[in-house]
């Protein structure tokens, strides 16, 4: 590995100069040296991260139950994944985890989107309030999950009382009834994520350059028109990333609703990951959530290759 | 906006009122589900289940803070949650921040694939590594060893680490170092005397999103430990039973997990926005 960096090194023409002798000379530490700075970092994520998923694929072909040694586990084949593909559960978590997607991230980036167009001028005591809004992000999610659990909850929760006083809404079981827990979940995370897309966007926003602006209105554009021809179109890039990012989050998402609902009633708030958890240590089937855990890669890795196309910070054409 | 209508806008006293109203709408909306977690967390029992909301004016107790943390292992978890976060966090800036700085200034051979690899594997799913994570525990017998949590936030927290230390390197001119060189320094000088004192902004976001992470985490944390190694996150949870659930212990609990969180907030509030938007707008 040193020789070849070093091969690939002193040939590199973009090397400066007065490099060139040094990099021939036996004890040059410059070519050996980045690999020694990267080597325990990779390491770390090689075990902690990429052997994981390499595991969960070598797990997902045996029946391995929680209590019996792996040795014991029998190789079951494709056995599992032809399960899985058969299995309503299976489906219908992957359907509720497509429909909270759909739910969040569009009302999501319809009210980041919109608060940050509303309120993207520059005014006094701006920096307060951004503090405010990032205050759901920071939180614990398991503290997100009670505190949601606990304004839900049917019989002392503030939501119920709310809902009676102002609107004569008689008292709902909203986390024990299929829709109304869904929509918790649902009003949950755009608590929590809204503020994230608008922080983003307003970012975006704020750092246009003031001459694009400025030109469109002297060519005529109204409001609409600079915002829909003009700023939307330039932040785009950050819309779809932002997009993205929460989508993989979705699919990533798991503690807001062990702590809510656990994923039910039934499996109606049980999304993709939370699926798996609870097919691995609720059902106590390892080999057969470890197949499910194998698709949910699959799904994230084609997510995670679109972000990494459309804005990877790391891309050589940064790299001035 | 142009400036010009900016500007036009801004005197006008309705648009002004009308853009500070939405602005503590949005506050309240985010401020009020904390404020009834600190506020139920000082009631006690019969005004919590006596269902009707009471925001400001009732008797405040500690006796939930008394029993939370008075009760049976609360320092053990408070110690172990300190532990796993603070080691973790140091751990990935010192690994990740020699893995940025390489990917960031060396041409090497494999760097653009370990960047891109690094980029990826930040997507994998805390579900995907439970179960692999457990088969680990159970082969080495480590059950219950907080070292273990400390590996794998570590591991989640390197990528996130890197990308975002990467960026800041990048924009400090290359031009210091070579001049450090030429005087005779080696890369590990380089390092720690010229570069880590104007990486500290940088540091300082990397750590709070590390700590935040580690600190917070809920899933591996339920998995990895046992009665002695439990995080807060996972002890409260514990409060969660299909008997009966004690809300003021509850919140107690809540409110002290989420202090640490809410300190880097009120004074790093600019450097965690610049963390978030890194991604997404520089990219």
């Amino acid at each position: 590995m040193a020789n070849a960096a070093i091969s690939a090194n002193s040939s590199e023409p973009s090397a400066p100069d007065g490099d060139r002798s040094v990099a021939k000379a036996p004890r040059d530490y410059r070519n050996i040296a980045p690999y020694f700075f990267i080597a325990p970092a990779v390491f770390v994520m090689l075990v902690g991260l990429v052997y994981p998923v390499f595991d969960s694929l070598y797990l997902s072909f045996f029946d391995w139950k929680i209590g019996e040694p792996f040795s014991k586990a029998d190789n079951v084949g494709f056995t599992n994944y032809l399960r899985m593909f058969s299995d309503p559960d299976v489906w219908e978590s992957i359907w509720v985890t497509f429909r909270f997607g759909f739910w969040t991230i569009t009302l999501e980036m319809f009210l980041g989107v919109t608060l940050a167009l509303m309120l993207e001028k520059p005014i006094r005591g701006a920096s307060i309030f951004r503090t405010i809004f990032i205050l759901p992000l920071m939180v614990s999610p398991v503290v997100v999950g009670l505190i949601w659990r606990y304004l839900f909850d049917a019989r002392v929760g503030w939501i119920n009382y709310y809902l009676g006083i102002w609107f004569g809404i008689e008292p709902q079981v909203w986390l024990g009834d299929a829709e109304l827990a869904f929509f918790a979940i649902v009003f949950t995370d755009i608590w929590q994520w809204t503020p994230f897309i608008f922080i983003i966007v307003i970012a975006g926003l704020q750092a246009l350059p003031s001459e694009v602006l400025e030109a469109s209105r002297i060519d005529g554009a109204n409001w609409w028109q600079q915002i829909f021809l003009v700023k939307l179109p330039m932040i785009s890039s950050i819309l779809v990333i932002a997009l993205l990012m929460r989508l993989i989050d979705v699919f990533r998402a798991l503690e807001v609703m062990y702590i809510m609902t656990g994923g039910g009633p039934g499996r109606a708030t049980e999304l993709l990951s939370l699926h798996i958890y609870n097919r691995a240590f609720d059902a106590q089937l390892l080999g057969y959530a470890s197949a499910i855990a194998v698709l949910l890669i699959v799904i994230v890795t084609v997510l995670s290759a679109g972000i990494l196309i459309i804005g990877n910070p790391m891309k050589d054409k940064s790299d001035v | 906006m142009s400036e010009r209508i900016a500007a036009r806008s801004l005197n006008n006293p309705w648009r002004v009122a009308g853009h500070y109203f939405f602005l503590v709408l949005l506050a309240l909306i985010c401020l009020t589900p904390i404020w009834v977690m600190i506020s139920t967390s000082l009631k006690d029992q019969i005004t919590i289940f006596d269902g009707k909301p009471i925001w400001f004016f009732f008797v405040p107790t500690i006796e939930n803070y008394q029993d939370v943390m008075g009760a049976g292992k609360f320092d053990k978890y408070l110690w172990n949650s300190i532990i796993v976060a603070t080691v973790s966090t140091f751990l990935t800036l010192l690994l990740g921040g020699l893995c940025a700085y390489s990917l960031a200034r060396a041409e090497f051979k494999g760097r653009r694939f370990v960047a891109n690899a690094t980029l990826l594997v930040r997507m994998v799913p805390p579900a995907v590594l439970a179960v692999p994570a457990f088969s680990m525990v159970l082969a080495f017998n480590l059950r219950s060893d907080l070292m273990v949590l400390i590996f794998f936030y570590t591991a989640l927290n390197l990528p996130f680490a890197i990308w975002l230390l990467f960026g800041f390197y990048k924009q400090i001119p290359v031009e210091l170092e070579e001049a450090a060189i030429v005087d005779g320094a080696s890369p590990l000088q380089v390092f720690f005397k010229v570069l880590l004192p104007l990486m500290k902004s940088g540091y300082a976001v990397a750590g709070i999103f590390t700590f935040r992470i580690a600190w917070n985490e809920f899933v591996l944390a339920l998995l990895l430990t046992g009665r002695n190694t439990r995080t807060l996150p996972v002890a409260v949870s514990g409060y969660l039973t299909d008997t009966g659930v004690e809300w003021g212990r509850i919140m107690a609990m809540g409110t002290l997990i989420v202090i640490p969180p809410l300190l880097f907030t009120f004074f790093a509030a600019r450097q965690i926005i610049a963390g978030m938007t890194a991604g997404a707008v520089k990219g």
